[in-house]
């Protein structure tokens, strides 16, 4: 999980940045660093953390998430306000931007639903957290893979692959669709 | 794979044909020949208008090259002022040092040096404009096949105002 954010921070492309524009893209590495965390917390994978805290933990690195995917946009936002503009409304050139706003919008919806979860029940909750958890996973791998940035390539290539096979790992561990009592 | 010869008839007709109506059907058909360059998406991001001409742009290392021809004939179009910005070694695309400008030669090429680009917002490439009111404004943005590469090209047709 350090790794990729160690050697982004080695990249050439820091030194023909301002700090708003390298804060905006670690914030994005540290997003994808923090998506590791969240299966392994959610089947209680680490170890030293009993499932009751590590459930709590797994809240905590959710808002992490939720506010680190701000910073990401709010520093790129400021680096390139017409960019930003054209990710957002889906008409930028770049194929990697749909992916990164299509996940950014289902991180926000598991925000959402996260604080409503008691209301759904929690068969539903489960089925559409991972569900969303799917998507944001692989649309956020996607986009990172597709960027041309601070991350060094084979870092990113390791961390995405690892996140998609431990969150793939636990959704069938935890036998999500599976018929309950 | 092989490729279907053409029958030597039909090309001797065709060729007839060409050789007889060619006088008459020339003039529109080149009119619809070269086709306008269109506006690439993201093309005006940042820009900012008037770059002053210039020898070259920081202190160069880069080549941005390209023609600018007229739509329909082809037609190379000398004297036109082609504006031209990216995020480089040596400031971001909003940076107004990182703008300049160049005219066309008279066989309608421009060329002008600047600092190495390097990859932005996820790919490294360059902007550049024809925004002087003679033809249609067009915005250009081409990305560089490789981010070590020295030079990038971009052209243009432009269609009269």
């Amino acid at each position: 999980m350090l790794g990729p954010l160690g050697l982004a921070a080695t990249s050439p492309l820091l030194q023909w940045r301002q700090p708003v524009y390298i804060a905006a893209g670690f914030a994005g590495v540290l997003g994808l660093a923090l998506m590791l965390l969240q299966p392994l917390l959610a089947a209680g994978l680490l170890p030293g953390l009993g499932p009751v805290r590590g459930r709590r933990v797994h809240r905590w690195i959710g808002g992490l998430l939720v506010a680190s995917v701000v910073l990401h946009v709010l520093g790129l936002w400021i680096t390139s306000p017409p960019d930003v503009i054209d990710a957002l409304l889906f008409r930028s050139p770049t194929p990697f931007s749909v992916w990164g706003v299509l996940a950014m919008w289902l991180i926000f919806a598991t925000a959402v639903l996260a604080l409503v979860r008691r209301r759904l029940g929690p068969k539903l909750w489960r089925r559409l957290h991972t569900t969303l958890a799917l998507f944001i996973v692989a649309g956020s791998a996607l986009h990172a893979l597709l960027i041309d940035g601070t991350m060094e390539v084979l870092s990113k290539w390791a961390l995405s692959a690892l996140v998609l096979a431990v969150t793939a790992k636990v959704i069938v561990d935890l036998r999500i669709w599976a018929r309950r009592r | 794979m092989s490729q279907r010869p053409i029958p030597r008839r039909r090309l001797l007709a065709t060729a007839a044909a060409a050789l007889t109506l060619g006088p008459v059907l020339s003039v529109p058909a080149r009119a619809a020949g070269v086709a306008p360059t269109p506006t690439m998406r993201g093309g005006a991001n940042n820009y900012l208008p008037g770059a002053p001409i210039v020898e070259r742009i920081g202190g160069g290392g880069f080549w941005m090259t390209g023609t600018v021809r007229r739509a329909g004939d082809g037609a190379p179009l000398a004297g036109q002022r082609i504006q031209i910005w990216a995020h480089t070694t040596e400031g971001h695309e909003r940076d107004p040092h990182s703008h300049g400008a160049t005219l066309t030669d008279a066989d309608g090429r421009f060329r002008l040096e600047m600092p190495q680009i390097v990859p932005a917002f996820g790919q490294a490439h360059g902007h550049l404009a024809y925004d002087s009111g003679d033809f249609e404004t067009v915005f250009l943005r081409p990305v560089m096949p490789s981010p070590k590469d020295t030079t990038l090209h971009a052209d243009f047709v432009l269609v009269p105002a």
